[in-house]
């Protein structure tokens, strides 16, 4: 006789320790935190260039990171921020490349659409849409050949989704059956371009069976729901079982850039899924179940912000690259 | 790969280029192929020959038609610890896959402020005088050389094949291997076992007092015939393979022209905005343009695609008679 009460209990309270639950909820908090503090930095004019923010869509990269390690791999995007600090970035450091500094992951040559830690397995942000699901792609089959176990995670927005590199590299990673997931974050628009206006297919799942792999479309807001699709998928894909394509159906509540007037959507639509807050419904979800109680979690808000400020501080008095150093990492330098 | 080089043998360039990558697939478990028909077809222009059947379809993968996407995985393979030696089945269809090339695999480096490296050889069959017209005949070798990040080699021996490979594949950046076509059944002295040409060296290969001729792939061998012609005549050409255009060995080319006091520089590519134009204003803006004793002179391909008609596509780059004219007209004066 099934438990129905079991079965109403989410899948990430079923899976994770109360540990691994705080620490996802810290996670989404600190993204949220970070790109807060990255846009008011950027309008006290602390930082130049531009930068794309991924506010509301925390539960997309924190929930489908829960099942990887520091070995396993994670090909990012131009709206990057959240992957890094899900794969466990320092957000000082990241800060600091913000900034420009030497003290940044990228010793200030990269910038807000580079910042990767690659030690903790993160192959790099991407300024090319779908410049990463090759590069993924290449990366499964170094796992294949070396035995390594690890797996791939892919992640990309639905505008890649019309790159030929999209095609082309689920063509591949089915053919050789490699164990890579790719994790595309539909957030409804491509700059300016609605899904419905660019793409041929209802959902961007629809795109898998062309490539002999499972396709499945979730709430990309539900940080439990994106946990248990994805964890499916990398499941599969280190089982030998080969790729899988995962739909998060997600929104960005910013612009696309800094430079984006939101010409192309209304308040009413942006003021929807400001409703649907993963923070919010990770919030609840922690607080219904006991995980977390209020206080727990305005002591974890505290210490984000806390983090956030430090950060912050951190990167304003580290030091900017020397001039003299400006070709410096262009090559190997084989003597150091 | 620390077998010393012993006995001289005599090998197609193709054969040496096919001996590198079997010395690499033998030597180190990391080193993969992956090309478009490269395995059970031996490669278009049979380079990998029956390498599949000694490594199998793990270690010589051929991958759909995909350059795009099959770059990118080259890229993605050899940041993550494998060797990758991707083929390119014409170096034309390079520009299918120049986003990998030129975004990603030169600049992630740089990007991740050296986190990473990506030990990546790509190898372009390219140029002209295959009868294969516009998509298939082009020297597009310059572009990439554009590009920092990458380094770009064009060898012009079956000897310099497989050294410069091999050398591609100790580098631990990517490196642009660029193959005229014409050159693939060329025969010339291969050491046996592993060596390395060294990446960033141009070759002295024939000394001369009168002019210096710098030129790059089959024009290496044009060059060499035209100064064996020019020798009859009374000039005395020297004759530098640049072997490497990203970095360019300037001092070999800046020594010789100290000497020559004259510049012929001599590639298959459109000649504008090309190898030339680098390798002349290398020399003006250095001390050896007062050394200088008349204009220096560029012979490069036609400012055209490379045509069809065999008359045509002859006269669409420079031939062993062009060189001999101008470096004579250069030898006698200020042309």
């Amino acid at each position: 006789m099934p438990d129905t009460a079991a079965e109403n209990i989410p899948f990430a309270v079923r899976t994770y320790s109360a540990e691994a639950l705080s620490e996802a909820f810290r996670k989404m908090l600190l993204i949220r935190k970070f790109e807060e503090g990255a846009e008011a930095c950027y309008t006290r004019g602390q930082i130049h260039g531009t930068m794309h923010l991924s506010i509301g869509q925390e539960a997309s990269a924190v929930g489908a990171c829960m099942g990887l390690s520091d070995a396993d791999k994670i090909t990012s995007t131009h709206r990057g921020h959240g992957h890094c600090i899900a794969k466990g970035a320092d957000v000082a450091r990241m800060f600091a490349e913000f900034f420009g500094k030497e003290t940044g992951y990228c010793k200030g040559r990269g910038g807000s659409m580079h910042i990767a830690d690659v030690a903790k397995g993160n192959l790099g942000a991407n300024g090319i849409v779908g410049g990463g699901l090759p590069i993924a792609v290449g990366a499964a089959l170094a796992a294949k050949r070396l035995c390594t176990g690890a797996v791939t995670m892919c992640f990309f927005g639905d505008g890649a989704n019309n790159e030929g590199a999209f095609h082309e590299a689920l063509n591949m990673a089915s053919v050789w059956a490699l164990p890579v997931v790719f994790v595309c974050e539909n957030n409804r628009y491509g700059m300016s371009n609605a899904v419905e206006k660019s793409t041929a297919v209802a959902s961007i799942a629809d795109r898998a069976p062309a490539y002999s792999m499972p396709g499945t479309s979730v709430d990309g807001n539900d940080f439990s729901a994106v946990a248990e699709a994805v964890e499916a998928a990398v499941s599969s894909a280190r089982a030998g079982e080969g790729p899988s394509l995962v739909e998060l159906v997600t929104y960005r509540w910013r612009g696309h850039s800094k430079s984006d007037r939101n010409r192309y959507r209304s308040k009413e639509e942006i003021a929807e899924w400001m409703a649907k807050d993963p923070l919010a419904g990770m919030s609840a979800m922690l607080l219904e179940h006991g995980i977390l109680s209020e206080g727990d979690m305005a002591e974890i808000s505290a210490s984000v912000e806390r983090e956030i400020e430090d950060a912050i501080e951190y990167a304003r008095h580290s030091a900017g690259p020397e001039q003299a150093e400006i070709t410096r990492y262009v090559y190997t330098d084989l003597a150091s | 790969m620390n077998v010393q080089a012993d006995a001289v043998r005599t090998l197609s360039y193709a054969e040496a280029l096919r001996e590198a990558m079997d010395i690499a697939l033998g030597a180190d478990q990391r080193v993969v192929l992956i090309g478009e028909d490269i395995g059970i077809y031996g490669g278009a222009f049979q380079v990998t020959g029956d390498l599949v059947e000694k490594y199998g379809e793990d270690r010589v993968m051929d991958m759909p038609i995909s350059e795009l996407g099959g770059a990118g995985v080259a890229v993605g393979a050899a940041m993550t610890g494998l060797r990758p030696i991707f083929e390119f089945q014409f170096s034309d269809f390079a520009t299918l896959a120049m986003e990998q090339i030129v975004n990603q695999a030169a600049k992630v480096r740089y990007m991740l402020g050296g986190a990473v490296s990506v030990p990546l050889v790509m190898r372009f069959p390219a140029g002209s005088g295959t009868g294969a017209a516009a998509q298939h005949s082009q020297s597009l070798e310059a572009w990439f050389g554009h590009v920092p990040g990458l380094k770009v080699v064009q060898p012009a021996t079956p000897e310099d094949a497989k050294g410069l490979l091999l050398a591609a594949l100790e580098d631990p950046d990517p490196v642009m291997i660029f193959e005229h076509k014409l050159l693939y059944k060329t025969r010339g002295p291969v050491p046996e076992g592993a060596y390395l040409t060294p990446i960033g060296k141009a070759s002295l290969r024939r000394e001369g007092r009168d002019l210096t001729i710098v030129a790059t792939a089959i024009m290496v061998q044009k060059a060499l015939e035209a100064a064996e012609v020019l020798a009859g005549e009374g000039v005395d050409a020297e004759v530098i393979d640049l072997r490497t255009i990203r970095p360019i060995d300037r001092e070999t080319v800046l020594e010789s022209v100290r000497k020559t006091g004259r510049l012929l520089c001599v590639y298959e590519a459109v000649k504008t905005l090309g190898i030339g134009a680098e390798i002349s204003a290398m020399v003006a803006e250095s001390d050896a343009f007062d050394f200088l004793d008349a204009p220096i002179v560029r012979l490069g391909g036609a400012e055209c695609p490379i045509p069809y008609n065999p008359d045509l596509e002859r006269a669409a780059v420079p031939q062993v008679a062009d060189i001999i004219a101008g470096a004579t007209d250069l030898a006698q004066g200020r042309t």
